[in-house]
C-alpha cells in the first residue's frame, strides 16, 4: 500500500521546523509504523538527503524511547500501545498520516521527532526511590505485602516514562508521571518511611521543570501505552495533601 | 601473557567468604578521592554506579539512550532467579550453582558461579528493599514460578516486566544518588575510545549524541557495562541500539575476548515476517511453563489450520524426546530442536520456519483468566504483531539471537587483561558457559553491579589513592581524542552511496547462515572472508548524511555497524577454533544423533583472543577450566 | 516562604484552591436555585421577594455571601492563572498541526472558555439584579401582610426583564455553558482532593452529571416561562 507522510521536520532545538511531505509506496501491512519510517529513511539516505531523526529503541513497548504524535495522538491511534508496537494494518493504502513529536515546554526538542524527556530523570531523582543501599536490607519475606496492595503497586509502577501523559495533555502536565511513582512507592511497606518527603519533593521538582497543573481532562490515561489510571494521580493529591498538612 | 583469573583458594563454598575477609579496603577520605567511570545503565551499570556511589567513590555514569532507565535489561520480561527455597522444594545454593554450570555445558567457572548464587539470595532483598512489586501470593510472600533448565521453583517475577522493574529499582537507586550529586550522570553519550595510560585505564572518550562533540573524561577505573552483542546478527531480541562498540573499543585497547561464538539462540520469538524486519520480539519463556510445543507429525498437516489437526497428529517433540525436563528443557536444546523439525520440512507458517506453542491445555487445566493473569500482557503483545488470538489458536513461535554469553574476558574480581578496566554483567563472558539459563541474566547483572564490584574494585583502588586525578589534556587522551575524530571523519567523507542497515543487514545474513544455530567449518571459512569483503565495501560505500557536530543518528549506528563487522569475523574464528559442539555452539561436525558432543580433553577452556592490530591474526590465549566440585558430564534432559 | 505559602503556590495547592472554591460555588448554586423556584409560586412574587429580603439581612447569609464573592473571585483569578501556566507549559497555543479530540472530553478541553463565558454572564446577570438592588432605589417598596417592614418588590424587576427575548436568550445559553463547566468541574473537584477510588467513583460521576443537567435547567426553564406563560 502507499502511504502519505506528513513529517515534522526540525533541524535542532533552536531552529523553527515546518511540516514535510513524503510519500511511501510499498507499504506492507505486517510491519510496523517504525519500520515504515526506517525504509523512508533508507530511500532518503540514498538520496543523499538526511533521514528523519527519531527516538527509538527496544521495538517491543517496554523502554519507552519512541516518541511520536501520530495524527494528534501520542503513540497513535491505539489503545495502550507505544508508537513501536503500532503496525501498518490499522492503515489502508493511500492514508495520510501526520507524524510529530511529542510537544510540552519541559521537552525541548532535539531534532525533528527527538525531544529531550531529562525532566523526568530529574524529577525521579528528587524522590522516586527508597533510601535503601546496597546490603542493607533484610529477609525479602520479612514483611509480607498484602496482594491487592502489591497488585497496585505494579500497575503504577508499569510506567515506561515515555512522557506521552505529557504529550497527550492540553496542559502538558506531568501528573500522570509523578503520581505513578509516588503511588507505586507510597502504597508499599517498603515506601512508606519516606512517603512525606517523596510526595513534596517530586511535586516540587515537576513544578519546577516547567511541567502544566492537571485539570483532570484524562487525555493522559487515555494514551498511556501501559493504561496507568488517573485514581494514581489522585492518590498523589491525597499523599500531597496530607503531607503538607500533617508531615514535619 | 599469562591469563590469571585470580580465583580464591579453598572449597569452592568458602572461596567468595574467604576473598571478601581478605580484599583490600579504601578507607572512606579516600574513596571521595577516587573516580570511578561506569559505561552502561543497565541492571550491571546502574546497580554498580548506584553502589560504588553510596559507598563514597565519585561516579560519572554514561548511557547512550536519553535516560538511564531505558538500557534494554528493561525488556527481560520472564524472571530473576534466587536459590531462596521458599518453596521448600529443595533448592539451595548449591543447586542452583549445579544448575547454571550443567546449563553452560561445563564451560564456566566454577568460583565465579558460585559466588552468583550465593549472591543471588541478597539481591531478592535488596530489591524487595527498594520497592520492586514482585508477584505475591495471598499471604503477602512472595510468589515462584519454574523456569527452563531447573527442576524447582526458584524463579521470582513481577508479571511479565521483571527486567523492567529490576532496571527502574536500580534506576531509581542510580537516580537517588545522582539527585545526592554523588553520580554525574551523562545521558545520550556514547563511549568510543578507552585511554590508557602506563598500561592502567584511565578514562574514556565519550561522543555527545546531541552536539556530535568529543569528550575526555578521566577516571581511576572504567567499568564497562554495555551489554550483549547479538545485534551482530542484525536481527535479534536486543534492542535496536545494542551494540558492541564499548566492548570491542576496550578488546582493541588490549582487553582480551572471551568465547565470542557462544551466542543464545531463544526458542519462542516471533517469527519473521519480512525483509524490512528491524528486530524480533520474544515471547518470555515462562510461557514454556504452560504451553506445550509441537509441529505435526506429517508434512502435508503444515499448511492446515492449527486447530484442525488433530491432537494424535500432533508431535509434541520436546515431551517426546526429553520427557524429564520436556517442554522446560534449556534454550540451546529447545533452539535446536525447533530448526530440526523444521529442517524436516515439519515446520508451520508462510516461511514453513515456526513451530507451535499451544495454551489450550494449560486454559482447559486452569481457565482462561488464571492463563490470561499470569502472562500479563504477553498475549495482547503477541495478537498486536501478528493479528492472531493466542488463546484460541497456539502462538507460531521459532528461535531467535537473544544473549552473548560471551564477552571481555575477565578474572574472578571483573577485572579485564587491562587494569582498572572491568567489564560486568553480559558484557562479560564469566558465568554462564555455553549457554545461559532463563532468569540468570537479571541475576548475573544485579549481582555483578551491588554485590561484587563493591567488594573487588577495592582491591584494585586501594593501590590508587595516591593517584591523582589526571588532567585531559594528557597526551593519552589526545592520541584517544584523535583516533576517534578520524574514524568519523573516514567514514563521513568516503563518498559512499549505501545506507548503513543495507551492510548490517548483510552482516547479520551472513552471522545467522554460517555462525547460527549450527555451523561447520566449511560455513565458517566461507563467512570469513564474506565478512572481509563486506568490511572493506563498508568503508568504502557506507553513506552517512547530515553533518558531524549535530545529532546524527545515522553516523551513531555507522560507528556501531563498524564494530560488528569486525566482532562477526572474531566470532567466526573462535567458532573455527572450537572443534566440539557445547551450549550455544553447535558444530554440526560434532554430534550424537543430534545432541551435542562436547570434547572436554580438548576444549574445556575458555578462549580468549588478544587483538593483534587491524587485518591481522588475533592470538589465542587459554583459561583451562578446574572443575574441583563437580564432575564433567555429558549433559542430559532426558 | 512558609510551608502553606509553599502549599499555595504549588501546582497541587493552585488546583486546591480551584477544587474548594469551585465545590463552594457548586453548593452555592443549589441554595440560589431553591431561591429562584419561588418565582414559580403563583403569588405575585410574594414568596419570592421576602426570600431576597431574609437572603440580603440574614447576618450569617451577609457573612456566607462575602465568602462567596472572595470565592468567585479567587476561582476565576487562580483559573486563569492557571490557564496562562498551562498554556505555556503545554507548548503555546497552536501545539501540534493536526489535533486529536479522541481523548479529551470538550468540556475539559475548554473549561478555561467556559468559565470566561461565565464571568462574562455574572457580570451582566450581577448587573441586572443584584446591583440594582443592593444600589439603587428603583425597585418598589411592599409590605406583605404579617410583616412588619418594607421588601423591595425584585419579583417585578425579574419579570420585566423576562419579557426581553435577547436577555431569555443570553440566560438560556449561559445555562447551557455553565451545564458544560459542571460537567467536568464536578467530578474533577473530587479528583484533585483524592476523592477517587474504584469503590465510589462511579457514584461521584452519575451525581456529577445529573448535577450539571439538572441545575442548569433549573435556572433555565425560569426566565422561559416567565416569557411565555406568565
Amino acid at each position: 500500500m502507499k502511504i502519505n507522510l506528513k513529517v515534522w521536520r526540525q533541524k535542532n532545538t533552536n531552529t523553527s521546523g515546518k511540516i514535510v511531505n513524503y510519500v511511501v509506496n510499498e507499504v506492507n501491512p505486517d510491519m510496523s509504523f517504525l519500520e515504515m519510517i526506517d525504509v523512508l529513511n533508507g530511500q532518503l539516505v540514498r538520496k543523499g538527503e538526511d533521514p528523519i531523526a527519531f527516538d527509538h529503541d527496544c521495538r517491543e513497548g517496554i523502554c519507552g524511547m519512541c516518541s511520536m504524535v501520530v495524527d494528534g495522538r501520542p503513540h497513535g491511534p491505539l489503545h495502550g500501545t507505544t508508537t513501536c508496537q503500532l503496525y501498518m494494518r490499522n492503515y489502508k493504502d493511500g492514508d495520510t498520516i501526520y507524524v510529530e513529536p511529542f510537544r510540552a515546554h519541559a521537552f525541548p526538542i532535539i531534532k525533528d521527532l527527538a525531544v529531550n524527556r531529562g525532566a523526568f530523570d530529574r524529577i525521579i531523582a528528587a524522590g522516586g526511590f527508597v533510601s535503601v543501599s546496597t546490603g542493607q536490607a533484610q529477609d525479602a519475606n520479612a514483611i509480607p505485602v498484602e496482594k491487592a496492595v502489591a497488585d497496585n503497586a505494579m500497575d503504577a509502577a508499569a510506567c515506561i516514562g515515555c512522557g506521552a501523559c505529557v504529550a497527550a495533555c492540553p496542559n502538558g502536565s506531568a501528573m500522570l508521571f509523578t503520581a505513578a511513582k509516588v503511588s507505586h512507592l507510597n502504597q508499599l511497606p517498603q515506601g512508606k518511611a519516606e512517603a512525606t518527603r517523596r510526595a513534596l519533593n517530586m511535586v516540587k521538582q515537576m513544578d519546577a521543570e516547567g511541567f502544566g497543573k492537571c485539570s483532570n481532562i484524562g487525555a493522559c490515561e487515555a494514551e498511556c501505552p501501559k493504561e496507568i489510571s488517573i485514581e494514581n494521580i489522585a492518590r498523589l493529591n491525597r499523599e500531597y495533601i496530607k503531607a503538607v498538612f500533617t508531615g514535619e | 601473557m599469562k591469563l590469571d583469573s585470580k580465583i580464591p583458594q579453598g572449597p569452592v563454598g568458602e572461596k567468595w567468604s574467604n576473598y571478601k575477609e581478605h580484599a583490600k579496603l579504601v578507607n572512606p577520605s579516600n574513596k571521595r578521592k577516587l573516580e570511578i567511570i561506569v559505561v552502561g545503565t543497565g541492571l550491571a551499570g546502574a546497580s554498580a554506579a548506584a553502589t560504588l556511589a553510596e559507598l563514597g567513590y565519585k561516579v560519572k555514569a554514561f548511557c547512550f539512550q536519553d535516560s538511564p532507565r531505558r538500557a534494554h535489561s528493561i525488556a527481560a520480561q520472564g524472571g530473576i532467579n534466587a536459590a531462596k527455597n521458599y518453596k521448600n522444594d529443595g533448592d539451595s545454593v548449591y543447586r542452583l550453582f549445579y544448575d547454571t554450570i550443567k546449563g553452560g555445558d561445563f564451560r564456566a567457572r566454577e568460583g565465579n558461579v558460585h559466588r552468583l548464587a550465593e549472591v543471588s539470595v541478597n539481591i531478592i532483598d535488596q530489591c524487595v528493599a527498594q520497592g520492586v512489586p514482585f508477584a505475591r501470593e495471598y499471604g503477602g510472600l512472595l510468589d515462584n514460578r519454574s523456569f527452563g533448565g531447573a527442576q524447582v521453583s526458584r524463579t521470582f517475577y513481577a508479571r511479565g516486566q521483571t527486567g523492567q522493574q529490576l532496571l527502574i529499582g536500580a534506576y531509581q537507586a542510580l537516580e537517588r544518588q545522582v539527585g545526592l550529586g554523588n553520580v554525574k550522570m551523562y545521558s545520550r553519550h556514547e563511549m568510543l575510545d578507552i585511554v590508557k595510560i602506563d598500561g592502567k585505564a584511565r578514562g574514556i572518550i565519550a561522543k555527545n549524541l546531541v552536539t556530535g562533540e568529543l569528550e575526555r573524561h578521566f577516571g581511576h577505573a572504567v567499568l564497562l557495562c554495555t551489554g550483549g552483542y547479538g545485534n551482530v546478527f542484525f536481527l535479534s531480541t536486543n534492542a535496536m541500539g545494542s551494540n558492541v562498540t564499548a566492548a570491542w573499543r576496550a578488546h582493541k585497547r588490549g582487553a582480551f575476548f572471551g568465547n565470542p561464538c557462544y551466542t543464545q539462540i531463544h526458542p519462542t520469538c516471533i517469527p519473521v515476517s519480512g525483509d524490512y524486519q528491524s528486530k524480533l520480539t520474544l515471547m518470555s519463556e515462562s510461557l514454556r511453563n504452560d504451553g506445550r510445543i509441537w509441529v505435526p507429525k506429517r508434512k502435508e498437516d503444515c499448511g492446515k489450520h492449527p486447530n484442525d489437526i488433530k491432537e494424535e497428529d500432533r508431535d509434541y517433540y520436546l515431551e517426546r524426546k526429553y520427557p524429564s525436563y520436556g517442554n522446560l528443557c534449556p534454550r540451546d536444546i529447545a533452539s535446536r530442536a525447533a530448526k530440526e523439525v523444521c529442517d524436516e520440512g515439519r515446520g508451520v507458517g508462510k516461511t514453513g520456519l515456526a513451530v507451535y506453542l499451544d495454551f489450550s491445555d494449560a486454559i482447559n487445566r486452569l481457565g482462561l483468566e488464571t492463563v490470561k493473569a499470569r502472562y500479563g500482557e504477553l498475549f495482547p503483545m503477541y495478537q498486536n504483531i501478528t493479528g492472531e488470538d493466542p488463546l484460541k489458536q497456539p502462538m507460531r513461535i521459532f528461535p531467535a539471537v537473544h544473549y552473548t554469553m560471551g564477552g571481555l574476558w575477565v578474572d574472578y574480581e571483573l577485572m579485564t587483561t587491562v587494569p582498572g578496566l572491568y567489564a560486568l554483567g553480559e558484557a562479560n563472558f564469566s558465568d554462564h558457559g555455553a549457554n545461559r539459563l532463563g532468569a540468570s541474566a537479571l541475576m548475573q547483572g544485579l549481582a555483578d553491579g551491588y554485590f561484587v564490584i563493591p567488594y573487588t574494585i577495592g582491591n584494585y583502588l586501594s593501590g590508587e589513592i595516591f593517584t591523582k586525578s589526571i588532567p585531559t589534556d594528557h597526551p593519552a587522551f589526545a592520541e584517544a581524542e584523535n583516533n576517534v575524530r578520524e574514524r568519523i571523519n573516514t567514514l563521513k567523507n568516503n563518498g559512499g552511496k549505501t545506507p548503513v542497515d543495507e551492510f548490517h543487514k548483510q552482516l547479520g545474513k551472513i552471522m545467522w547462515e554460517y555462525c547460527g544455530m549450527a555451523r561447520n567449518a566449511e560455513g565458517l571459512t566461507k563467512a570469513r572472508q564474506m565478512i572481509q569483503t563486506l568490511k572493506a565495501d563498508f568503508w568504502n560505500d557506507a553513506r552517512i548524511t547530515g553533518e558531524i557536530n549535530e545529532f546524527n543518528p545515522e553516523l551513531d549506528k555507522a560507528m556501531r555497524v563498524a564494530d560488528f563487522l569486525e566482532l562477526g569475523e572474531l566470532m567466526v574464528v573462535d567458532a573455527l577454533n572450537r572443534n566440539e559442539s557445547c551450549g550455544g555452539h553447535f558444530r554440526t561436525e560434532y554430534q550424537d544423533n543430534g545432541e551435542a558432543k562436547r570434547n572436554d580433553d580438548e576444549y574445556a577452556y575458555v578462549s580468549a583472543w588478544e587483538f593483534k592490530g587491524d587485518n591481522q591474526e588475533p592470538e589465542l590465549h587459554k583459561e583451562e577450566l578446574v572443575y574441583e566440585a563437580i564432575q564433567l558430564q555429558v549433559r542430559s534432559y532426558k | 516562604m512558609n510551608w502553606f505559602q509553599s502549599f499555595l503556590v504549588s501546582s497541587l495547592g493552585q488546583k486546591i484552591v480551584m477544587s474548594l472554591t469551585g465545590l463552594f460555588l457548586t453548593i452555592f448554586l443549589i441554595v440560589h436555585l431553591v431561591g429562584n423556584l419561588q418565582l414559580l409560586h403563583d403569588d405575585g412574587g410574594q414568596a419570592f421577594n421576602l426570600y431576597s429580603y431574609f437572603m440580603t439581612h440574614n447576618p450569617l447569609i451577609k457573612t456566607v455571601s462575602y465568602l462567596l464573592y472572595t470565592g468567585i473571585i479567587l476561582h476565576t483569578i487562580q483559573g486563569l492563572s492557571l490557564w496562562r501556566q498551562n498554556r505555556k507549559a503545554a507548548g503555546g497555543m497552536k501545539r501540534y498541526v493536526k489535533t486529536s479530540t479522541a481523548t479529551s472530553s470538550f468540556a475539559g478541553r475548554n473549561m478555561a472558555w467556559l468559565g470566561i463565558l461565565i464571568f462574562i454572564f455574572l457580570v451582566i446577570h450581577l448587573k441586572d439584579f443584584w446591583y440594582v438592588m443592593k444600589f439603587t432605589s428603583q425597585l418598589e417598596m411592599i409590605t406583605y401582610p404579617g410583616q412588619d417592614h418594607e421588601v423591595k418588590n425584585l419579583y417585578q424587576l425579574v419579570s420585566v426583564e423576562f419579557k426581553e427575548l435577547w436577555v431569555v436568550v443570553i440566560y438560556s445559553i449561559s445555562m447551557v455553558v455553565l451545564a458544560f463547566h459542571l460537567l467536568h468541574g464536578f467530578t474533577s473537584a473530587f479528583q484533585t482532593i483524592g476523592a477517587n477510588h474504584p469503590k465510589y467513583m462511579t457514584l461521584i460521576k452519575v451525581v456529577g452529571k445529573l448535577y450539571a443537567f439538572l441545575i442548569p435547567i433549573g435556572f433555565a426553564i425560569i426566565p422561559i416561562i416567565f416569557y411565555c406563560c406568565k
